[in-house]
């Protein structure tokens, strides 16, 4: 299966309120992801912006909606749309969740969460696989930020999604932003779900910024992608990066945008923490 | 479908149910508030979607009435495909017969524009034809051509002044009584990559709806006048060539145009 390769720098979600500045000059931004489903339409402004982008920069299609952990079949439909979408721009990369977003034929938008059985993995490999072999290139599948989990769940998640990518050779996106909120939410630790995370596998980074709600007694966490990345999660993101090397890493933020400045401003200090970690990993592979 | 999956979603859609059986969140005062947040996720990205596609129809209601009418079409047309640039298509219909909104019977028609304004704007890509192609038809051919209009054309007659009401309610044209209440044709259009929406006469939606259906230009013309006495056809048709066909082709030679 082809698969071409973001470049190991920073990058940012492409949000067509930033196409005036992003088009005027040159950015130091290293990738631009998409949102799949948001160019599904058959021509005008998106498709334009998107061929500005796919010109001029290494681009990533992230898809919302393809449903991979359903236990229902996939829809074939959307499965062919995002294969012409493919075909049309030719991503560096291609991903999706590990979580559902129809069942019953509704569509909710959201990404929901499932029970981590061997029966779901059964349903979930079946759709990877045939994602991977519809789309004829790799997906990276991304951990999900939770809210709640169902008692069933015998297998922790960073081993199911192990398991994933073991049977269907997909790779992995690490949401770093996900993995604190869901431990935030499950008095958990981000750190330890990080130890036991299969690193080896994981083909981008995403960062984003969340909230503390009042609910809970500030224990919820919403991942809300309206705001900064906080000090914290950057700080796991380091402790990340240190171990595996720079890896090709998203700002990511879909509500309330800011001007292209601040948001470029973000995907800057995370260009920084890459080429810090480079530079130490370089200075141990000479040590 | 698996029950977990089938709970799951049946609770998501009505908020009279509790949490579906077997979730649970440590630390947490209980599974109805975290569950609560996959509710209030999926209702304000459903909202939101309606509010950025229905400005003006939200603007003439208000926010708060928006809301409520756009929380009960969700209820009753909730998603069926993943493509959310498309959701809403069916909004206008029901503000139609949306009892509390009855007093505002431009509302549906307000909605019905930017409906299609949405559908404009991602409508397929194509180039007009040029004014020299129209210099290329034999003068004797003319009335026999039948044209395929731009794609991304839709034309909207309301008994009410709705092309004014929606530049009043979009920012286009300051908010004013309008004292001469009379209906308006819209004509949407988006020729390169800005959707245009711009008032056309009674006779110009006439002949643009015949054309629309393939008959040839003779035949629209007739349309036309029949519609308004005093349609000009030659400004209707460099317009045709300028901006509003793709393609065309002489009536009875080879079908239809692609």
């Amino acid at each position: 299966m082809p698969s071409g390769q973001l470049p190991l720098r920073a990058g940012a979600g492409f949000k067509p309120e930033h196409f005036a500045a992003i088009s005027a000059a040159r950015q130091p931004a290293g990738f631009f992801e998409v949102h799949a489903e948001n160019y599904m339409g058959a021509g005008g402004a998106p498709h334009s912006q998107l061929k500005f982008i796919r010109e001029n920069y290494p681009l990533s299609l992230h898809g919302v909606g393809l449903n991979i952990g359903s236990c229902e079949p996939l829809d074939r439909a959307h499965l062919a749309r995002l294969k012409d979408l493919c075909g049309r721009y030719q991503p560096e990369s291609c991903s999706e969740h590990l979580a559902w977003s129809s069942s019953g034929g509704i569509y909710f938008n959201d990404l929901l969460p499932l029970p981590y059985t061997e029966a779901t993995l059964r349903c979930v490999v079946a759709h990877v696989d045939e994602a991977q072999n519809g789309l004829r290139r790799r997906l990276l599948i991304e951990n999900p930020a939770a809210y709640l989990r169902f008692e069933e769940s015998t297998i922790p998640e960073t081993e199911f999604l192990e398991a994933v990518a073991r049977a269907t050779g997909c790779g992995l996106l690490l949401d770093i932003n996900n993995v604190f909120v869901s431990a935030r939410n499950h008095a958990a630790s981000p750190q330890a779900y990080l130890d036991s995370f299969p690193l080896h596998l994981v083909g981008e980074i995403h960062l984003a910024g969340h909230f503390a709600a009042e609910a809970d007694g500030g224990a919820l966490c919403v991942d809300a992608h309206g705001s900064p990345v906080i000090e914290a999660v950057l700080a796991l993101f380091d402790r990340v990066i240190a171990r595996t090397g720079p890896l090709p890493a998203l700002v990511e933020w879909d509500n309330d945008l800011p001007q292209w400045p601040v948001l470029l401003a973000e995907v800057n200090k995370v260009q920084e923490r890459l080429c810090r970690a480079a530079a130490s990993h370089k200075d141990a592979a000479a040590a | 479908m698996q029950d977990w999956q089938a709970n799951f979603a049946r609770a998501l859609l009505d908020r009279e149910l509790p949490p579906p059986p077997g979730v649970s969140a440590p630390n947490s005062t209980g599974a109805p508030e975290r569950f609560g947040v996959y509710r209030n996720n999926r209702m304000v990205s459903l909202l939101g979607a309606l509010e950025a596609r229905f400005p003006a129809a939200r603007k003439i209601v208000g926010t708060e009435f928006f809301k409520a009418a756009a929380r009960q079409f969700i209820a009753a047309h909730p998603p069926r495909s993943p493509i959310m640039i498309f959701y809403g298509d069916a909004f206008p219909e029901f503000l139609e017969s949306f009892k509390p909104a009855q007093g505002v019977p431009y509302l549906a028609d307000a909605a019905r524009l930017e409906a299609a304004r949405a559908r404009a704007y991602h409508a397929a890509d194509a180039k007009p034809l040029c004014r020299e192609a129209l210099a290329a038809v034999p003068g004797e051919a003319l009335a026999d051509m039948c044209f395929t209009l731009h794609p991304s054309i839709e034309i909207l007659s309301s008994p009410h002044p709705i092309v004014t009401i929606f530049a009043m309610n979009t920012g286009t044209m300051d908010l004013a009584p309008i004292v001469d209440w009379h209906g308006e044709h819209a004509l949407i259009l988006r020729p390169e990559y800005e959707v245009e929406i711009r008032r056309i006469s009674a006779g110009q939606a006439a002949f643009l709806r015949s054309l629309a259906k393939k008959n040839p230009l003779g035949e629209a013309i007739s349309a036309a006048l029949a519609a308004e006495a005093n349609f000009d056809p030659a400004n209707s048709i460099a317009l045709l060539f300028s901006r509003l066909a793709i393609a065309m082709v002489r009536n009875g030679a080879g079908g239809v145009p692609a």
